[in-house]
């Protein structure tokens, strides 16, 4: 169970590094794009994939994956392609971490139980579904017991000392941690109550955490990697991406992104 | 202990799906509103500016020529348009700003379509010196100027949304980000019976004030209950006033109306209740209109208050146990009754409750042909000025071509 995931965190502590997870939606421009980004990024540095499913009404994200999801939309995207391409890139990385992030409806058009049959059986290894604490997701989560999926919780700053242990107990994966108030987005500062939150949460973690939220340079990386298992990066990747034109350059900028990310991060926990 | 239990439901319908970081500030809500709701003191307040401010009990106003016309029914208006800034949207932002002021929260954010509960909002917020921002769909903006002023003039900020379809649903959307980062110093002012728990039931709450007042007023007037609660249905905030305090009188029929738009047949209505299915969007399970991936169609009215692909999920439930049930009107009919109402009673009602209205043509026709009399409570949920530079450009030619008296 979560094999995969399991084994990619016990190698990044064997290794003393810190997890770099990178986010892209799915078909942003074409799921062909999407099918040949995650090996070459792989190569660059990244340890996982957060795969998003774009949904008309992204309510807890910021502008640049709003405008990612409408592309992608707009592109003809559809959930059952999503799990397709997860299928197909499976293959190039057997090994790597994949974990699906969609709003719930999309599930919910497709029925609980085939989407939590069809994600296991492309490969994925985790579902993140930002709209569904776990009060209510029972149901989904009754569905995974029976397969190799967990389902990812995440905490926030608002997060109470009860609800960390909620999610603590009751997720699987890994925790992931909203590094700051709102949606996503690339900002110029961490939040400055970022450690201390933290702290609190390793407390009394009994999974690892990866932080996300946004996260954009080199530096901020390194900076929230002393604090937790690994951080995930989705809008700087894609605004990294939207300046480039060809699908080359768009597939360059994303690699030399992540291999700086993989530095800043690899440098810090050299150093500490 | 927070335990793994979904709160806040309506049979199988509504519940709090959102993202973490708003979850705190629900419960924080849902106890601040607990403890408000059995405060003699609350209750005090809210009804002296209920009274004072708002102008309430509004009338129940027997509507003699309409019934004339009608011929089969006695239909009451309950007249939620004389409210202050001319529709029900105040009853919810007046409470919910007294709540707001319990949680100690210094900045008020709303969505609106039509532009009434900005309005409203503003409103309330300007009573109280609250900082108050309100987003709005760019196209809602264009259809509504004159709220947009409105609104303006009252001191709040207006924040047009470029996102999705740019209209209510995108509102909504833009203003729960808004909370997401900003819930420690701000509530937010949902304007209908939607959204997570405990949204739904305390804006319920707030505008049960309709029916309460409509239940003893049709009980001076006639003596007995009415026959059937009429009232159009966006989001669903003025249905759900008047029908709940009717939905244990089971002899009284409960109709919501809501927008057939182009028509059921096209992709263009907002009737989530009448042709959806049950989805999850800004917050809570309920009707919706989706695709076959669950991506969101955006809704359309005539009028931008019913211009949305989901409702309250107390109408799910209501619709589900078939206590209530839900029917549809065109604009083009809608646009008939907004003129039929202003010729015959000489009020011009909201586009959004002339839906109701012209439903009433409907129900005559059924009473008719079951060779009955019925007595009517019709929910006119606002006024149609703001409507009335729209109507001008719909209305000129059909007032040409046409004769409704």
């Amino acid at each position: 169970m979560g094999g995969r995931l399991e084994a990619c965190f016990n190698r990044l502590r064997t290794e003393g590094r810190a997890g770099l997870f990178p986010f892209v939606t799915a078909g942003d421009p074409d799921l062909g794009f999407t099918r040949e980004l995650l090996p070459l990024m792989t190569e660059a540095g990244a340890d996982g994939f957060e795969i998003g499913v774009p949904f008309s009404d992204p309510l807890a994200d910021g502008p640049t994956i709003q405008r990612s999801s409408m592309r992608s939309l707009a592109g003809g995207t559809r959930l059952n392609g999503v799990l397709e391409m997860v299928g197909e890139v499976r293959a190039d990385i057997p090994d790597t971490p994949l974990v699906l992030m969609t709003y719930y409806n999309p599930i919910i058009a497709m029925g609980l139980a085939e989407f939590v049959r069809g994600a296991a059986q492309v490969g994925a290894d985790a579902v993140i579904v930002p709209d569904l604490p776990p009060e209510e997701a029972n149901a989904i989560v009754e569905i995974m017991h029976d397969y190799p999926l967990v389902p990812v919780f995440m905490l926030a700053p608002t997060s109470t000392q009860e609800r960390i242990e909620l999610v603590n107990d009751v997720g699987g994966g890994f925790i992931y941690y909203v590094g700051q108030m709102g949606v996503t987005g690339a900002r110029d500062a961490l939040d400055s109550d970022l450690g201390a939150t933290l702290t609190r949460i390793n407390r009394v973690k009994n999974r690892p955490v990866l932080v996300g939220f946004g996260i954009k340079t080199p530096e901020q990386a390194a900076e929230v990697a002393g604090h937790a298992d690994g951080v995930i990066v989705g809008s700087a990747l894609i605004d990294v991406m939207e300046a480039e034109a060809s699908r080359e350059d768009k597939m360059r900028a994303a690699c030399d992104y992540i291999a700086s990310l993989r530095e800043g991060l690899d440098r810090s926990k050299t150093v500490s | 202990m927070s335990e793994l239990v979904s709160r806040g439901r309506f049979g199988r319908f509504g519940g709090r799906y959102v993202p973490e970081t708003l979850m705190p500030a629900l419960d924080e809500l849902e106890e601040a509103y607990e403890e408000a709701r059995s405060d003699p003191a609350y209750h005090e307040e809210l009804a002296y500016y209920l009274r004072e401010f708002v102008g309430r009990p509004t009338p129940l106003y027997l509507a003699e020529r309409l019934s004339d016309h009608l011929g089969v029914l006695r239909v009451y208006l309950k007249r939620e348009d004389l409210c202050h800034t001319g529709a029900h949207k105040i009853n919810n932002t007046l409470a919910q700003v007294l709540l707001a002021r319990r949680l100690g929260k210094t900045r008020i954010i709303a969505e609106t379509g039509a532009g009434q509960h900005g309005v409203a909002t503003a409103t309330a917020a300007a009573l109280f010196g609250l900082d108050c921002d309100v987003y709005m769909g760019e196209e809602d903006i264009g259809r509504q100027s004159l709220n947009v002023f409105r609104m303006r003039l009252l001191g709040a900020r207006v924040i047009p949304v470029t996102s999705g379809s740019k209209t209510l649903k995108d509102a909504t959307n833009e203003t729960l980000r808004d909370w997401t980062a900003s819930v420690r110093t701000t509530h937010y002012i949902i304007g209908s019976v939607v959204g997570p728990h405990p949204f739904p039931e305390m804006i319920r709450d707030c505008q049960s004030v309709i029916g309460r007042e409509a239940r003893e007023q049709i009980l001076g007037a006639e003596g007995r209950l009415p026959d059937a609660c009429v009232a159009c249905v966006g989001g669903g905030s003025n249905s759900i006033g008047l029908f709940h305090p009717f939905v244990d009188d089971e002899d009284v029929e409960l109709i919501g109306v809501e927008a057939g738009g182009r028509g059921l047949d096209t992709e263009e209505h907002g009737a989530s209740l009448t042709a959806g299915r049950v989805g999850v969007l800004h917050g809570c399970e309920t009707f919706l209109l989706y695709d076959d991936d669950g991506q969101i169609i955006p809704a359309h009215s005539v009028s931008a208050g019913l211009d949305y692909p989901g409702v309250g999920p107390e109408h799910s439930h209501l619709k589900d146990t078939g206590r209530a049930r839900y029917v549809t009107v065109e604009d083009h009919d809608a646009l008939k009754a907004f003129q039929q109402l202003s010729v015959l009673e000489g009020i011009i009602p909201a586009f959004e409750s002339a839906h109701a209205i012209s439903y009433l043509d409907r129900l005559a026709e059924e009473t008719r042909e079951a060779g009955e009399m019925k007595t009517v409570v019709l929910c006119l949920s606002g006024r149609g000025d703001k409507d009335v530079h729209q109507a001008e450009g719909l209305l000129t030619e059909m007032l040409d071509d046409e004769d409704v008296r």
